[in-house]
């Protein structure tokens, strides 16, 4: 989940608008990804929102200021009002990013997005492989996604793609940019796995070991130093193998607003996992109440809610004392820095989870043995009960 | 940069920038893939006469016309210089 690049409100001291404004249009998604964000109980939220009430949405947000809209799932399209949702949009003036696994995507849909006024298609690979693209994905996707990148390009977006990375496919990066190229992508996100929802159930099959981590970015600045400026790459850093934590979302409440299928609104992708934060739904409430009023969205505003070290750490400014779930994941409090940062009195939690995942690297598994859990529907409604929802102790 | 920013060059949005004034932020921004700069009035003044059919010349004409002043080919240059450098930019024939 990569932080969206907009520039700090405007507003000196107050609040300023939801600049971006990410829609889960659903939690329904063809693949199975072992990494996914989505919340692991996701079975158990209720029904999608209908198209008019998505439009209000939208019409409310951009009226606040709203103007980077994200169309995200799930799978968006899995909706069949997704065109509507982005005429509406580009009406309304959002800049439009879809954010898609091409699943559904065909010559039809896509003229008709691009009718539609849609802007930009970010399309994400699980490997460069067919057969890891379809193990981690739990599915045969990897020649229809190929088909996918020809017709975005076909259609004159830039080619833009992003691959989640971790332990099982790291060791590919090499490959995974050949294909890059191959397919005329401009733009690719390697992004490291981030460890919420599913990705947080399988941390310890997934996180990276420190020497693969490093092979892999030497890889990437050999691939810049051949390619330049053809093909541009991201890589981000897992925030486990760092020493201060990621500004996450600017701080809860300054900029994102995301809102999940069945109309909860989210301070980040992640929040539904936070304990005492209770989220208003866009049935209920106007966006404007949500983001202004809300008791959820002041929550973390500011730096009042600050505990030590952070509550006297000059650095409190740049990085707002770091994730607030992963705070809670791995300390059991919102409110604690972010065990990211070293100077975190629990950053022993995080430095800990990599040595494991050393040792794991160090010891060899059977082919295809493995304790990924896939994130599917029915795992998801036994999920809850599986692993309840709260922080690892120790 | 400067080299190649002659009189008669026709700067452009790159495809897939968007420029718009948000009465939200009082400014223009320029609005590209997940991402977004606000910009300074000047900027805005700019960038909303690149259309890739006026020539710098013409470009500069305007601005001196419509701010009343004299002598703006240098700071223009300078940021049309820079904006093809960030690719908001690019030149047409």
């Amino acid at each position: 989940m990569s932080a969206p690049a907009v520039a700090a409100p405007a507003a000196a001291g107050g609040v300023g608008p939801p600049l971006w404004l990410l829609l889960e249009l659903t939690y329904r998604c063809p693949l199975h990804c072992v990494f996914c964000y989505n919340p692991t109980d996701f079975a158990n939220t209720g029904p999608e929102l209908t198209t008019a009430a998505w439009l209000r949405v939208l019409e409310q947000a951009r009226a606040l200021g709203a103007v980077q809209l994200g169309l995200s799932g799930g799978e968006p399209l899995a909706r069949e009002d997704l065109e509507q949702i982005v005429a509406r949009a580009h009406a309304l003036g959002f800049y439009v990013n879809l954010i898609t696994s091409g699943i559904g995507m065909t010559e039809a849909r896509i003229r008709a997005l691009k009718d539609a006024g849609l802007d930009h298609i970010q399309l994400s690979f699980q490997d460069s492989t067919r057969e890891l693209n379809d193990f981690l994905s739990s599915t045969r996707t990897f020649e229809l996604k190929a088909k996918v990148a020809g017709l975005i390009r076909a259609h004159g977006y830039p080619m833009v793609l992003n691959v989640v990375l971790h332990r099982h496919n790291i060791d590919h990066v090499g490959e995974i940019l050949a294909l890059a190229e191959r397919l005329g992508a401009q733009y690719v996100e390697l992004a490291n796995t981030q460890y919420y929802g599913w990705a947080w159930l399988n941390r310890e099959e997934l996180l990276p070991s420190r020497a693969q981590l490093e092979r892999a970015e030497a890889v990437t600045n050999e691939f810049r130093a051949r390619v330049g400026q053809a093909t541009k790459v991201y890589f981000v850093v897992p925030d486990y193998f760092e020493t201060r934590p990621k500004p996450c979302m600017s701080g809860l409440g300054s900029l994102f607003l995301a809102i999940a299928p069945d109309g909860t609104a989210l301070p980040c992708h992640a929040a539904r996992m936070l304990p005492g934060l209770e989220l208003p739904n866009v049935q209920h409430s106007s966006v404007r109440e949500i983001w202004y009023e809300s008791s959820a969205f002041n929550r973390f505003r500011g730096q009042g809610w600050m505990k030590e070290p952070c509550r006297s750490c000059p650095e409190r400014e740049k990085d707002f004392g770091g994730c607030r779930c992963q705070a809670y994941l791995l300390t059991g409090d919102p409110d604690n820095a972010d065990p990211v940062c070293e100077l975190s009195p629990h950053h022993h939690r995080v430095t800990e989870a990599v040595a494991r995942a050393e040792a794991a690297a160090g010891a060899p598994r059977h082919a295809g043995e493995h304790r990924l859990v896939f994130r599917d529907h029915r795992t998801s409604i036994a999920v809850t009960t599986l692993m309840p929802r709260k922080p690892q102790a120790g | 940069m400067t080299a190649g920013l002659d009189g008669g060059a026709r700067p452009a949005l790159v495809a897939g920038m968007r420029l718009q004034y948000e009465p939200a932020q009082s400014a223009h921004v320029l609005l590209y893939p997940e991402g977004m700069v606000k910009l300074n009035g000047t900027a805005g003044a700019i960038l909303e006469r690149c259309s890739g059919e006026r020539t710098l010349e013409q470009i500069v004409a305007d601005l001196e016309k419509s701010y009343g002043a004299s002598g703006l080919t240098k700071d223009v240059s300078a940021f049309i210089a820079y904006a093809l450098e960030k690719h908001w930019l690019e030149l047409r024939a």
